[in-house]
């Protein structure tokens, strides 16, 4: 399962007020461990899709959010509960470790 | 069990599967899970690479290296080793999902890492105004005021590409003249967004949940001064990424791992080392490459040095003893 996009005009609806814990991934084209990640959270997505949903933010195409919330490396995700920012990690690291950093969210 | 496993996706590890393939050796190359085409994918664009008199960006270069080594018939994982064997006939390459793989010969390609400043506060900032790639995270600098630590080409290059986005990019670097290649020093010398610190190094990172600037200190003085900023990009180097092969390969004491002479070959038998791993020195996209092929080529003649398979030489003594026994059989009767 390939993770939705989600813009500045649906952020609203598919994320603050999702009824499920939701992970943004904020990412570029032109950065390369975004893409390198990408598929690692297609996967999580996937596996998890009962408790966890997975969403990914074009910073490009939406700058307003990445500046909402204060994006400054990417790829970052953020994991929303209740239209709340819950849980911040930073950057493209392996399926293991970014399953340990989303236990609380995917166990 | 497969002839040969490359481990690494850089310059060196794709060179040698192309090299590999071609003398039809199958080659296996774990590639890393999120790292694939190692350092050239941070880097824009590329303009030393030979055959490329325009340049190339750095990863539509590994794209390409990984389209050659595939059409050849190289097979690439994308997972991260996580142990390995590497003693005798045998050497088994144990990776992030469990699965084990086994081949005769190994050649370990995996690169360098960034390196650290060392300071306490580089964990939580990092992410936070505080990054290793400015390719990646350049854009959230637009009209801010940065700093690059080094004095290479790398931090030339990521000062001159910050330039596009931020107003004013501070170079701090610890001596008072670059190690940089004289073209990509004169380009940040002629940007007048750049801005040279010499005898610098940074003491301190201020900030809690953001970067605000820093503490340098003066190399040959050793006086203090804080200087205000959004954002620090640091390159000041990479270290050989040697941890899954330590106490079982020899390293130099540059922390890179032994090669004989000018060859790949390790301390083991059947395990060759290629790439910025093995190169305290070049560290160069082509050097690497070039000592891929050597990896390649010297596996390739470890392979062919190797007795068949133990299966068959087992088979094949027996035949040849039964075939002796028989010729003696038949000496004895024509006696």
């Amino acid at each position: 399962m390939t993770a939705r996009a989600v813009t500045e005009a649906t952020f609203e609806q598919e994320v603050l007020n999702n009824d499920k814990a939701v992970l943004v991934d904020f990412w570029a084209e032109w950065c390369g461990p975004c893409r390198a990640v990408s598929p690692i959270l297609d996967q999580i997505a996937t596996e998890h899709s009962e408790k966890l949903d997975i969403v990914k933010l074009n910073v490009d195409e939406n700058p307003g959010l990445a500046m909402k919330y204060q994006i400054t490396a990417i790829p970052a995700f953020k994991v929303f509960e209740k239209g709340e920012v819950v849980k911040t990690v930073i950057g493209a690291k392996p399926k293991p470790a970014l399953e340990a950093d989303l236990a609380a969210f995917i166990s | 069990m497969r002839d040969i496993i490359i481990i690494g996706s850089g310059p060196a590890g794709f060179t040698a599967a192309i090299y590999a393939a071609r003398a039809e050796l199958k080659p296996l190359l774990i590639a890393s899970s999120v790292e694939i085409g190692g350092e050239l994918m941070n880097t824009t664009e590329v303009e030393n690479f030979p055959g490329f008199p325009d340049g190339i960006m750095g990863p539509d270069l590994m794209a390409k290296l990984q389209a050659q080594a595939e059409r050849f018939g190289t097979e690439v994982v994308y997972d991260d080793v996580v142990e390995l064997e590497l003693v005798g006939p045998v050497k088994r390459v144990k990776l992030g999902n469990g699965e084990t793989h086994e081949a005769a010969a190994i050649i370990y390609a995996t690169g360098s890492a960034y390196r650290k400043l060392g300071l306490p506060e580089e964990e939580v900032l990092s992410g936070h105004g505080l990054s290793w790639c400015a390719t990646c995270d350049g854009f959230f600098f637009r009209q801010k005021t940065i700093a690059v630590v080094g004095g290479g080409d790398s931090a030339m290059e990521e000062a001159t590409f910050l330039t596009r986005f931020a107003d004013k990019v501070y170079v701090i670097h610890r001596r008072d003249s670059l190690k940089a290649s004289k073209i990509m020093q004169q380009r940040a010398f002629d940007n007048e967004k750049i801005e040279f610190i010499w005898n610098a190094e940074i003491a301190a990172i201020h900030g809690t949940t953001a970067v605000t600037g820093v503490t340098l200190r003066d190399t040959v003085t050793g006086d203090e001064r804080g200087l205000d900023l959004d954002g620090l990009f640091v390159a000041i180097g990479n270290d050989p990424r040697t941890h899954l092969v330590h106490g079982k390969l020899d390293l130099t004491s540059e922390g890179t791992i032994a090669v004989e002479g000018r060859t790949s070959k390790t301390n083991i038998p059947g395990v060759f080392a290629a790439g910025d791993v093995t190169d305290p020195h070049y560290r160069q996209a082509v050097t690497a490459a070039g000592s891929g092929t050597v990896a390649a080529l010297d596996a390739e003649q470890y392979l062919a040095a190797l007795p068949k398979a133990p299966e068959a030489e087992v088979a094949g003594d027996a035949a040849s003893v039964a075939e002796a026994e028989a010729g003696q059989a038949a000496l004895a009767v024509a006696n």
